[in-house]
């Protein structure tokens, strides 16, 4: 995947001490917060040692949380500020890894705004009030933050609708099964991994009325053998559909394993079961962060909220596997336009939870705030919200 | 059975045997009296270079071999640190583990999102076929197979060859074991170095058996749970196997649970086996139970040759 590509190569050199260094969440917490401090240190001094850009070049600076090498959401990024500088020759990016949220996050956010960076991209949610605190201070610098909710004058938040593309992989699910029974790989019970399942499962419902939704919570981001388990689990009770939230192929790989189908997350995950993929939902971050480049160049940029769908090629699906029929294929490409059109809502009332109850009454949709906070799980799902 | 069960009981079997490789090898560095933090590190490098020798030849089998001597390395790297140096062994199995994750990161960085080859499942001749047994034991990858004649080999070892009364007596009695004529640092620095050779078998069982990927950081723990299933085992291998495929097997049941859509909380089952080990750790601080749990006395205390 990345090996360093058309990065400047000190950071990424930065980047791999700071992972050595700055490991979150180990039993060894207090080594990590004193290498955190040091990671920091290493990083501002990569930063202050790289080459002198050209000056008329706009600076994008990326601070990712993870490393580029997790194979989905800083990878997805990592794309992104690939395809910016593919498209758009007046721009210089640099990406910091493996920065963890809170005061080390601003230490970097600090530093990448001292040495002229003129946008600087968060992509955690937990560098939110880093991010606030480090706008305040440099108020000609442009912020984003991808996942908040915090926004200034020079802070926008941006983040994509996810649940377009999970609608249309369950209308392939929904078509694909043969037992009626989905399973799906759940990372961590919040309202944007809820919101993905109850997307996917309308749109099962949607070709397949009788079919259920079986959710396995494994509580990760990130253990593919954890995700395998869980993937074994679904298929011992008979689901011949799996997809998955985390940011590993293993579920694609389990699927493939049983000769059973498989639907992935973040990017194109064929090639780890080119019999099983029958589709994906992907973040395509490239064209939104060249429209926010844009903003800043014109001049027009400002604190907004950015929310984008399909219409601006955000989110998307990964091609169709070529077991696919093409009446499906027709039908969720049909889908596909009309919500890019903007004339289909995929939650778009009626929808009951799972005892039955009208949630969302025909005629209305689910509203933006009662998205962020979804909590509940729509009818054909059979699992547990874990938090309730 | 219904098919249920045993498919929960095989998956305890499968989500064991990483562990239970590790936690025989650190059973050995233990029971000679030397402490070793560093078993999520070399998990990590055994899984990278299982999967990276197997990508290249084709050949699970060379991959396990190249995992293996990977582990031992860096097993050797703890000895030179804690046994010929005499440093502090937390210190140096946490530098140890560190260093893994990073190196296994820096190397493996090329092999991320690489679809890989490894172990396929495969029935045993005869006792495949046998009803519920078969399933459960023997239908798996062949490093499982492995894994059953090391139990018992690491068993005989430790209790009925000389050389396993030495590794004892070393843990228990370093100043009696050389004054009997055992070579302390010697015999210290081989189990040390064969921790790390199955911790990196632990390893590739995971990125070539379990999944077939490399990962950044996909022991995701494992190792320090086979840490702490040295303690739950008291320092036996027999009962390391069971306490393996409980942990196992706990966490395949609970996934199992959410599949058929059972109500049940599952958190409470996940923590069983972790409140069992605080148990068995608070008594093992005690002097006198400690004894009869089977601690090696000289745990973690380097040895230095007096008068």
């Amino acid at each position: 995947m990345c090996r360093g590509g058309n990065a400047p190569r000190e950071n990424w050199v930065a980047g791999e001490d700071a992972y050595l260094e700055a490991q979150e969440g180990k039993p060894m917490g207090r080594w990590a917060r004193v290498t955190g401090v040091l990671a920091a240190g290493i990083v501002a001094f990569a930063l202050a040692t790289g080459p002198a850009p050209s000056e008329e070049k706009l600076k994008v600076g990326f601070v990712y949380v993870g490393p580029v090498g997790d194979a989905g959401w800083t990878y997805a990024h990592d794309q992104g500020r690939k395809y910016l500088e593919a498209h758009n020759p007046n721009v210089q990016t640099a990406a910091v890894e493996n920065v963890a949220e809170g005061a080390d996050s601003e230490r970097v956010f600090t530093d990448l705004a001292r040495k002229g960076y003129g946008l600087i991209v968060g992509t955690s949610f937990g560098y939110m009030d880093a991010m606030v605190k480090v706008a305040s201070e440099f108020p000609k610098v442009a912020f984003v933050h991808i996942s908040g909710f915090k926004r200034a004058k020079n802070l926008m938040t941006a983040f994509g609708r996810i649940e377009q593309p999970r609608y249309l992989t369950g209308l392939v699910a929904g078509a694909m099964t043969k037992t009626h029974i989905i399973g799906y790989v759940a990372a961590h019970p919040i309202p944007e991994v809820v919101r993905g399942i109850n997307a996917f499962t309308l749109g099962v419902r949607a070709t397949d009325p009788k079919a259920t939704v079986h959710v396995v919570w494994s509580n990760t981001w990130y253990d593919p053998a954890q995700e395998e388990q869980a993937a074994e689990s679904l298929l011992s009770i008979g689901a011949d559909v799996l997809t998955q939230h985390q940011d590993s192929p293993a579920v694609v790989q389990a699927a493939a394993a049983k000769g059973k189908y498989a639907i992935g997350y973040n990017s194109d995950m064929s090639k780890f079961g080119p019999k099983a993929f029958l589709t994906a939902a992907v973040w395509n971050w490239g064209p939104m962060y060249t429209l926010i480049v844009k903003q800043v160049e014109g001049g027009s940029f400002k604190g907004d909220d950015i929310w984008s769908g399909m219409d601006e090629g955000v989110v998307d699906i990964a091609p169709l596997g070529p077991m696919v029929p093409a009446s499906v294929r027709s039908l969720v490409m049909a889908k596909r336009q009309a919500i890019i059109a903007g004339t289909f809502n995929e939650l778009a009332g009626p929808i009951k939870d799972q005892s039955g109850t009208v949630r969302v009454p025909a005629g209305s949709a689910l509203s933006d705030s009662a998205q962020l906070s979804m909590n509940w799980f729509v009818q054909g799902v059979v699992g547990q919200v874990p938090s309730k | 059975m219904s098919p249920i069960t045993l498919a929960v009981l095989a998956a305890a079997v499968r989500a064991g045997t990483p562990v239970l490789f590790a936690t025989l090898g650190e059973i050995f560095a233990e029971r000679s009296g030397v402490l070793n933090l560093g078993v999520e590190g070399m998990m990590l490098v055994g899984a990278l270079a299982g999967f990276v020798s197997t990508a290249r030849t084709g050949n699970p089998w060379f991959g396990a071999v190249v995992a293996a001597a990977a582990g031992a390395g860096l097993g050797a790297v703890h000895a030179v640190l804690s046994v010929t140096l005499r440093a502090n062994q937390v210190a140096s199995g946490l530098a140890l583990t560190i260093f893994g994750t990073g190196l296994s990161a820096f190397l493996g960085r090329g092999y991320v999102g690489v679809p890989g080859t490894g172990f396929q499942p495969t029935s045993f001749p005869v006792l495949g076929q046998l009803p519920a047994i078969g399933p459960v034991l023997f239908q798996q990858d062949p490093l499982v197979y492995l894994s059953y004649l090391a139990v018992p080999a690491a068993w005989y070892t430790l209790y009925r060859t000389r050389w396993g009364l030495q590794v004892r007596a070393v843990g228990e009695s370093p100043e009696a074991a050389d004054a009997m004529g055992v070579d302390v640092a010697r015999l210290r620095f081989t189990c040390v170095v064969l921790g790390g050779t199955l911790a990196g078998l632990g390893g590739t069982f995971l990125s070539t058996a379990y999944t077939s990927m490399w990962i950044e950081n996909m022991t995701a723990g494992r190792g320090w749970i086979a840490v702490a299933l040295v303690i739950f085992a008291m320092w036996d291998p027999l009962r390391a196997a069971f306490g393996a495929y409980l942990f196992g097997g706990v966490n395949a049941l609970q996934l199992h649970l959410q599949a058929t859509g059972a109500g049940v909380p599952t958190y409470l089952l996940l923590m069983a086996p972790y409140a069992f080990t605080i148990v068995v750790l608070v008594l093992a601080s005690q002097g006198a139970a400690r004894r009869r749990l089977g601690a090696p006395a000289a745990l973690s205390i380097p040895y230095t040759r007096t008068g």
